[in-house]
């Protein structure tokens, strides 16, 4: 029950806000939700607790059915497993911080009410999707969350880019959704069935079907993971589909810190966790999950490394390690998979929160180069972004040391081609994300301002209401790798996952993982603190080496900051045609072609009947003539052909 | 008798006359006649939906029969008789059109200044022609009211049209009812095998095949031109751009279904082979239909004509999931009907409101109404997200359901039939950052007033229907279940001689 006080709390919160808001003031409608989300992540913790270490067992909670056609039937139901439990947990915690911390950030923007119900829809969404007992109701929390992040982004909705991104986001989620709703009904297709259990039963039943498509036969597993997939690339910012979520940072910045760290875009890896019994016997689409993965990992992290907005360079990690994530989804370690989802969570929480405060006391600035030498007036907000760095980077003893060591380990462990392609390009990536996580901390925090006056005076640390969410970030920045790490990877990870993962037996990637080489193991570490000491020693000590890079490398510099040139390619191959398209289909095709037969059909009507009109001439003559040739004519047939 | 204890059908279907009859006996200055007319038509309807409600309670969901049905002899010696009933298929159709009806007499309750009585008079006919339409059990009733819809609706745009009315009437008229002719002959050449016109007798009436196939050529020239399909589509952006909003609203919400039902009424039950042969060229008329006009929704720059357009797409997907017919695409094809009812009547109602306001439908004339217009900002973004087809509102069920169903007949066909799902954001997502998104600029939109009571009435049971067919779609789709399910069984046991013969073929 108090399962479902969880995952209902946020939604309770959002539509009193969204439907009394302006009624009842921003102060109540604020008061609300936070209530309410604090009353979820309470629910959450204990249910969790109750679940992992009281013994309570798991099960399902019907709530209705949903939709019946035939032999097509969904239930309303929350499901509370291992992998649910977690995410709840974890969901609720981080998103009631966040709501903590706007209560300060957004304190003086016109609309709160409405910005506070959004982001408690927000969670509800994300907690319909990690709740869900089908893929169906998966799928709602899935578009919930497509429809409360296009709000959220497109808020400062009087910016024409703010609009823009919202409707990239939506779209661009569009596209994997409908891979994710073609994967859904070609499951239900094979299995007669999209409840996780009786998918999960039939499994083994049904791991040599065939499907038919592009002239051969494939494995339906195959099909089936790799439609998903494509959903997954959408929700989580994969390579291709990946290029909503850098725009995504026009929403106000607690958004983009829901969006990246514990909504939204963790919904892909949730996705492949929780379909984990199914992947497992789909080994090609692991493989194309772990090569997306890995090249994700790599192509974003080159981006981070010369953008200059604070946001910007955030969000790319975020691309980046979602890269990660799928790396070890995709070589079978789906525990290190949501290890990683769950560190990552609260330290990109943790550094986009403290983004934000940064921007606070910048007086609304984003340009890393406008900032500079403020690290001693707002020092708490350098420690915690510092800290938060930390762990991004990889540093033990911090979050991200442990879990994406262990991605890497696996990667390497699963001895696989694939496998190896996603352990170099992740190490690469480790080193960059080192690289550009202190080089943002220094253009940040350090060396001389480069703000004008006015700005620097200005510089104040954050009220409590924002400190307070990001040290407890902070600490779960700190303790969130050292104090999970045994019990989710460790021998008797399954003692904690029970039955929520289940593995191919031939899959022994976690066993192997024990026994990489020494250097597997150091490498990361290396290469981080080799990425670090770079950074420090360029942006400490020769300020004007990276221009003097920039412009002895200008084209390659140029490729990296316009992104790969990934929207001027979209823009010039799909969005312009098929604009073009559009309109000459309208144009064209509607008015011209289509509408063109009857509009002549009717003049042609018209004239011939104006032709005609003329042999009424009104003159008895004319009407005598015609009536005697009308008359020698048939006297004429007659006298031939009756005769 | 039946299940209501009096003929139910017959009085819902004639009440309105009798609000007409009132409408027509009143006397006095214009003013006087207006407001009598207005209140006089809103309470004929409200009553109408009352005793329709009935339907609702009372309707045997797991009976898959007609029920309600009513027979009297009208013409025994050719075999005619007025019979009215309504099975899972139709029964929520009756409700949809006197649901709507009351909303649009309240929708016009302003901005209809000019002759208003016969406004009032015209849209209480064309209730009794649709409710008598979704009742008829016999081809001949069926077949009159049919065709009775047009007159109502061609005076709606005609006359109180927009400034190409004339225009967009006219088509209207010809393109539907030259479809109909040829339907005409089909009836007759059914009759003259059947020597009944009783719709039960018919559906049991085998029709050799090669009949079929022109049956069904005939009837897919009437109901083609109705859903309205690609490439017979061209009349409706027109007839929705002059129409007064009340008249877009009937028009989309009931009038394109008729000829979806009609396909589920006459030519899937009766001709199955041809239905089955026929399939795949339905299939890809609704798959370029889906793409093409979704794409040229995208490019429009009227508002009215975006939604209009948005719904040749959408029955698309209708008619895509009818000629699937299996379980999933049937009752996803119904479900969408329905719900592209609700949903596309409340996006021309929130056309309606700022078109009410500043007289214009022009999308760039617009911007920034957010500021304004919060609550009209809700509701817009409400009934976008459900022509989209998010799930937990009205448009996701029937679209995935369809999906679901094409999906069993072939790959792409769900693929591109489905393509909606992103090309359905792109265009409404665009018109509504266009219209509601972005600065404020205009002087007069300064000034411009959010939803007022009347309006706020209008739309809180488009909304409640909305979010609750979204979340509880099976209250709905109960009651087409038995009905659905014995279309399949029918459609199995008529091509099973083919099957089998294909078998031993082989």
């Amino acid at each position: 029950m108090l399962y479902a006080l969880a995952v209902f709390a946020p939604l309770v919160g959002s539509l009193i806000a969204l439907l009394f808001g302006r009624q009842i003031g921003d102060r109540a409608a604020q008061t609300v939700t936070i209530a309410g989300m604090v009353l979820a992540s309470i629910c959450g913790v204990s249910s969790f607790v109750d679940l992992i270490y009281s013994g309570v067992p798991a099960g399902v909670i019907s709530l209705g059915t949903w939709v019946e056609a035939g032999s097509f039937h969904v239930e309303w139901a929350l499901r509370y497993d291992a992998l649910s439990a977690v995410m709840v947990a974890m969901v609720t915690c981080v998103a009631t911080l966040i709501h903590i911390y706007s209560a300060g950030y957004m304190a003086h923007d016109n609309t709160i009410w409405k910005f506070f119900s959004y982001l408690s829809l927000f969670t509800f969404a994300m907690l319909m999707l990690v709740t869900a007992d089908n893929l169906l109701q998966l799928f709602f929390g899935w578009e919930g969350v497509g429809l409360a992040s296009y709000l959220l982004i497109g808020y400062y909705y009087d910016r024409p880019s703010a609009g823009a991104a919202a409707m990239k986001a939506f779209i661009v989620n569009r596209v994997g959704d409908l891979g994710f709703a073609l994967g859904i009904a070609l499951l239900f297709m094979v299995f007669g069935t999209i409840s996780f259990d009786g998918i999960f039963a039939a499994v083994s039943q049904h791991q040599n079907d065939s499907y038919h498509l592009f002239g051969t036969d494939f494995r339906a597993l195959e099909v089936i993971g790799v439609l998903l997939f494509i959903g997954a690339m959408g929700k989580s910012a994969q390579l291709g589909l990946h290029v909503w979520l850098p725009d995504a940072m026009e929403g106000p910045t607690p958004v983009s810190a829901l969006i990246h760290a514990a909504t939204m875009v963790t919904a892909g890896v949730f996705l492949m966790a929780r379909m984990s019994p199914l992947m497992e016997y789909a080994p090609y689409a692991l493989g194309f999950v772990c090569f997306m993965g890995a090249s994700t990992a790599l192509f974003a992290a080159t981006i981070g490394c010369v953008q200059n907005d604070i946001k910007r360079v955030i969000a790319y990690s975020t691309c980046s390690q979602l890269g990660y994530m799928f790396i070890a989804a995709g070589v079978g370690a789906y525990q290190a998979s949501v290890f990683h989802l769950l560190t990552h969570a609260f330290f990109k929480a943790l550094l986009f929160l403290s983004a934000g405060s940064v921007i606070h006391a910048m007086s609304e600035e984003q340009d890393i180069r406008k900032m500079g030498g403020i690290w001693k007036k707002i020092p708490l907000t350098y420690t915690v972004m510092f800290i938060g760095s930390l762990a991004l980077g990889g540093v033990y003893p911090f979050a991200g040391y442990y879990s994406k060591d262990a991605i890497l380990e696996a990667a390497y462990a699963a001895h696989t081609g694939v496998g190896a392609y996603g352990f170099w390009c992740g190490l690469i990536a480790a080193g960059l994300t080192a690289f550009y996580s202190w080089r943002l901390l220094i253009l940040t925090f350090h060396g001389a301002p480069r703000a004008d006056q006015h700005t620097m005076d200005h510089v104040h640390e954050s009220p409590w209401v924002m400190t307070v969410p990001l040290i407890l970030l902070a600490v779960g920045a700190v303790l969130a790798g050292v104090m999970f790490h045994e019990q989710l990877l460790g021998e008797h990870w399954e003692h904690f996952w029970g039955e929520s993962i289940k593995l191919n037996p031939a899959n022994k990637v976690l066993e192997h993982m024990e026994h990489v080489p020494g250097w597997v193991r150091l490498a990361p570490s290396v290469i981080g603190l080799a990425g670090i000491a770079l950074a420090y020693i360029i942006y400490m000590g020769m300020p004007a080496l990276p221009a003097r890079v920039a412009a002895a490398f200008g084209p390659l510099y140029r490729f990296l900051l316009n992104k790969w040139y990934f929207d001027e390619l979209y823009n010039a191959i799909i969005v312009r045609p098929l604009f073009c398209l559009a309109r000459g289909l309208w144009q064209v095709g509607d008015a011209t072609i289509i509408d063109g037969v009857p509009n002549s059909v009717a003049s042609l009507t018209g004239a011939s009947s104006g032709q005609v009109v003329k042999l009424q001439t009104g003159s008895i003559a004319n009407y005598a003539f015609a009536m005697l040739i009308g008359v020698v004519a048939l006297v004429s047939i007659f006298l031939i052909f009756l005769r | 008798m039946n299940a209501a204890g009096f003929p139910l059908l017959s009085l819902l279907t004639f009440l309105p006359l009798v609000g007409g009859a009132i409408i027509l006996s009143v006397r006095g200055d214009d003013a006087v006649v207006a407001t009598n007319a207005r209140y006089t038509a809103l309470w004929t309807s409200l009553i109408v939906f009352a005793l329709s409600l009935l339907l609702w309670v009372r309707f045997d969901a797991s009976s898959a029969g007609f029920q309600f049905v009513e027979s009297v002899n009208w013409l025994p010696s050719i075999g005619i008789t007025y019979k009215m009933g309504v099975d899972g298929i139709s029964v929520l159709f009756v409700l949809l059109s006197t649901a709507l009806t009351p909303l649009c007499i309240l929708a016009s309750w302003e901005s209809i200044q000019t002759r208003v009585r016969e406004f009032m008079l015209a849209f209480l006919v064309l209730e009794t022609m649709m409710i008598g339409m979704f009742c008829a059990l016999d081809f001949v009733v069926f077949y009159i009211f049919f065709e009775g819809v047009l007159i109502p609706m061609y005076l709606i745009i005609g006359v109180w049209g927009g400034p190409r009315r004339v225009y967009a009437a006219f088509k209207f008229f010809l393109y539907t009812l030259a479809g109909s002719v040829l339907m005409l002959l089909a009836l007759l050449a059914m009759w003259s095998v059947a020597g009944s016109t009783d719709i039960t007798v018919l559906m049991k009436t085998q029709f050799p095949v090669a009949m079929q196939t022109w049956l069904f050529l005939a009837f897919f020239a009437s109901f083609a031109v109705k859903v309205p399909m690609w490439p017979v589509h061209t009349w409706l952006p027109d007839a929705h751009v002059e129409a007064p909003t009340a008249g877009s609203v009937i028009l989309a919400g009931v009038l394109l279904k008729m000829g979806a039902y009609g396909f589920l009424r006459f030519s899937v039950p009766m001709l199955p082979n041809a239905s089955a042969s026929f399939a795949p060229f339905i299939f890809t008329l609704s798959v370029v239909a889906v793409i093409y006009t979704s794409l040229v929704a995208l490019a429009q720059t009227d508002m009215k004509k975006l939604i209009a357009y948005s719904s040749v797409a959408h029955m698309g997907v209708v008619t895509m999931g009818i000629f699937t017919i299996n379980a999933q695409g049937l009752s996803g094809a119904l479900f969408q009907m329905l719900s592209h009812g609700v949903v596309s009547a409340a996006l021309f109602l929130c056309v309606g409101v700022v078109y009410d306001r500043i007289h214009s439908r022009e999308i760039a004339r617009y911007g920034g109404l957010a500021d304004r217009m919060p609550a009209y900002a809700l509701a817009f973004m409400l009934f976008t997200m459900a022509s989209v087809g998010l799930p937990g509102t009205a448009g996701f069920v029937g679209e995935f359901l369809v999906l679901v169903g094409a999906f069993k007949v072939n790959f792409w066909l769900a693929a591109l039939g489905s393509s909606g799902m992103i090309l359905g954001a792109c265009y409404m997502l665009y018109l509504y950052r266009r219209v509601i998104f972005g600065k404020l600029t205009r002087d007069d939109l300064k000034s411009i007033l959010d939803l007022s009571p009347r309006e706020i009435a209008v739309f809180a049971p488009l909304v409640i229907l909305t979010l609750w067919m979204g979340i509880a779609p099976t209250h709905f789709s109960g009651f087409w279940e038995a009905s659905v399910a014995a279309m399949v069984d029918h459609q199995h046991a008529a091509l099973a001689p083919i099957t089998q013969l294909a078998g031993i073929v082989k």
